[in-house]
């Protein structure tokens, strides 16, 4: 019996250390190491830190690191403000199939990929587009406006892109919440603030946290969506990683930017952890 | 004097449906309320609408005299204790007896002075930095009490708290509960489908049936003189027979079953000769003798054989068939006199009119 329980076991390990090696820490510690390498001549490499001295000099580089870092942890605000109120409507107010129709909603745009859904944006907020001819028709402009390719256009599309992975931990935590306990707080004298805040934020929390490292995580990494709602001043860091890999060819400082996200999200989702109190076993588990 | 509670025509309509239909109560201060009926009732209906969680279709709430139905429930002068307890499971016990004060803006060295003295009056003195998880069912429960009364309300509304635990634990809370509610002097109105619940800690009882009250008295009241076939079925457990009634002699009157058995029972005003009837007699009046002539003083006499002995302690019973082939509840003495009874033994059974309740209308 115990050997058979052994060879379940491992036959159940087996695909996810494949999974986990191959597809993860070997390509990181290849990364890692063509980071850590400088391009003396033609086929010779010496082993140095160059590429990380180059990007963290580079004003452009820099800039444009840590504006990727703050713009998302905008647009991971921006979507947990946006969702709360959806979520809790979804999980707390709506009752029976209206609860699970609007649950669906959310999900449809998910059906079409993501470009499809990036595209849809732009025929809305283009010059030609669908709300330039509105405002024009109703008088409000006096010629076509150009509303894509800025900063705004790129957070609407990132919320958007993200809205999903907040409502879904956030209707499940605000679903699990009795609702006697937030009837319990209103006949003890709360009000509706309070209410939300000593009783609905705390137990949401999770939810709350779980939906914030995801969606930092995916605007942190999305390329599709600032590459093509946003303007020649919205240069993501991801578009300087594709740019190094397929454009110039430099992998060296290609595969050192790609570390410095790493380190960047590690840290960011650390701290965010930090700052709520909760470990990441909490969180996900 | 005023009553804490009072409860005018009140009646609260789900679109076609009548949840609560035309139910006025008073409740005096201080005093133990319990409304008891079977689920679906409406009991919880109207505790809602004294919290203010519902609106009445009409009719009106008063409490201290004052009309509340213009009053949010967070302002109203009502707590409440949930069914499932509803404590805050994100804060320690504490900071959920502090709730409320915190939200009357009281000084924070007044309010955790209030905490302690809560604690120590349900017993639980030094628990405070507890964790809601970290304590038992009972413990909970008195908590969820003291949670309501640091607010000191005019009126504590309890929804089946005990309905959660388990039987030995129930029955130790049920003498708590009374006492807890002796030593904080407030009035509890309390909602139960449990009868032995409401019998044991009620001043006054009322019995609810289909939104409608049939019968508001004490325990006993209930008991022996229930108002209407509903309260004697509901309260206490009945064997029932229908029929006509044949006589009326004074105080006992004659009925003849639909099975042919001849029944005398206690009178009342509005039935005579005729008249169809329903009569209800409770296990435990009914007295079991090995011969007839034990049986001598009853007004009502049977034999018959036993079908089977429901054991259950101090309430066990035993089932018996009539010569008609009916069967009949009683209860078993545990005097030890019964104490070899066996299925197919033939037994006589006798209770005595005055035990035997009589209401008109059985069809």
């Amino acid at each position: 019996m115990r050997s058979h329980a052994r060879i379940g076991f491992v036959l159940l390990l087996t695909p996810l250390v494949l999974w986990l090696g191959l597809l993860i820490v070997i390509p990181h510690i290849d990364m890692l190491l063509i980071s850590l390498r400088e391009r003396i001549s033609f086929g010779v490499y010496e082993t140095s830190a160059a590429q990380y001295q180059k990007a963290l000099t580079e004003p452009l580089y820099l800039r444009t690191f840590w504006r990727t870092a703050v713009m998302s942890v905008l647009a991971t605000g921006i979507t947990l403000l946006i969702a709360f109120p959806v979520a809790y409507y979804i999980a707390k107010m709506a009752k029976g199939r209206l609860q699970q129709v609007l649950f669906i909603l959310c999900l449809i745009p998910f059906y079409v990929s993501e470009l499809v859904r990036t595209f849809g944006w732009m025929i809305l907020l283009r010059e030609t587009g669908i709300v330039s001819n509105l405002l024009q028709w109703a008088g409000l402009a006096d010629q076509p406006v150009e509303m894509l390719y800025n900063d705004a256009a790129m957070m609407v599309g990132l919320v958007y892109t993200s809205m999903l992975f907040m409502m879904v931990p956030l209707v499940t935590t605000l679903e699990s919440l009795d609702d006697s306990v937030i009837e319990a707080g209103y006949d003890l004298g709360g009000g509706g603030f309070s209410v939300l805040r000593e009783i609905i934020i705390p137990h949401a929390m999770p939810g709350i946290v779980s939906g914030c490292i995801v969606v930092f995580m995916l605007s942190l990494g999305n390329y599709l969506t600032p590459t093509m709602l946003g303007g020649k001043d919205s240069l993501w860091f991801t578009e300087m990683i594709y740019n190094q890999f397929i454009v110039r060819s430099n992998w060296e400082l290609g595969a050192a930017f790609g570390f410095m996200l790493l380190v960047l999200s590690s840290v960011i989702v650390w701290g965010m952890l930090r700052l709520t109190g909760r470990t990441l076993q909490e969180t996900m588990g | 004097m005023t009553p804490d509670l009072e409860c005018a025509d009140l009646t609260k309509q789900f679109g076609e449906t009548t949840a609560v239909d035309n139910v006025s109560f008073t409740v005096p201060p201080g005093s133990f309320f319990s409304i008891l009926g079977p689920s679906g009732c409406g009991k919880t209906t109207i505790m809602r609408m004294i919290a203010g969680f519902l609106d009445p279709t009409s009719g009106d709430i008063c409490i201290k005299g004052k009309s509340v139905l213009d009053t949010p429930p967070n302002k109203r002068p009502v707590n409440m204790v949930f069914q499932h307890l509803a404590l805050f499971p994100m804060m320690t016990i504490a900071e959920n007896i502090g709730y409320g004060l915190r939200r009357q803006k009281i000084p924070k060295d007044q309010i955790s002075r209030k905490v302690d003295e809560a604690l120590d009056r349900i017993g639980l003195p030094g628990i405070g930095g507890r964790k809601v998880d970290e304590l038992s069912g009972g413990q909970k429960q008195r908590v969820a009490i003291a949670r309501c009364m640091v607010l000191e309300p005019d009126v504590l509304l309890l929804d089946e708290p005990l309905g959660a635990l388990d039987l030995k634990l129930r029955e130790h809370m049920k003498i708590e509960l009374k006492a807890l509610q002796a030593a904080f002097d407030t009035t509890f109105v309390y909602i139960t489908h449990d009868q032995s619940e409401a019998l044991v800690m009620s001043d006054q009882i009322s019995v609810m049936n289909a939104g409608r009250f049939e019968q508001v008295g004490t325990g006993q009241d209930l008991y022996y003189r229930p108002d209407t076939p509903f309260v004697a079925g509901f309260i206490g457990d009945a064997n029932r027979w229908k029929g006509r009634i044949e006589r009326v002699e004074g105080a006992v009157l004659e009925m003849r079953t639909e099975t042919g058995l001849a029944m005398r029972a206690t009178a009342s005003n509005d039935l005579s000769a005729g008249d169809m009837a329903e009569i209800f007699v409770r296990p435990e009046t009914i007295r079991l003798a090995a011969s007839a002539d034990a049986l001598a003083d009853f007004d009502n006499q049977l034999q018959g054989t036993v079908t089977s002995i429901l054991f259950n302690g101090a309430a066990s019973r035993v089932l018996v068939q009539d010569s008609v082939g009916e069967t009949l509840e009683v209860t078993l003495p545990q005097s030890g006199e019964f104490s070899g009874l066996h299925r197919g033994d033939t037994v006589h059974i006798g209770w005595g009119a005055a035990q035997a309740i009589c209401f008109g209308g059985g069809t």
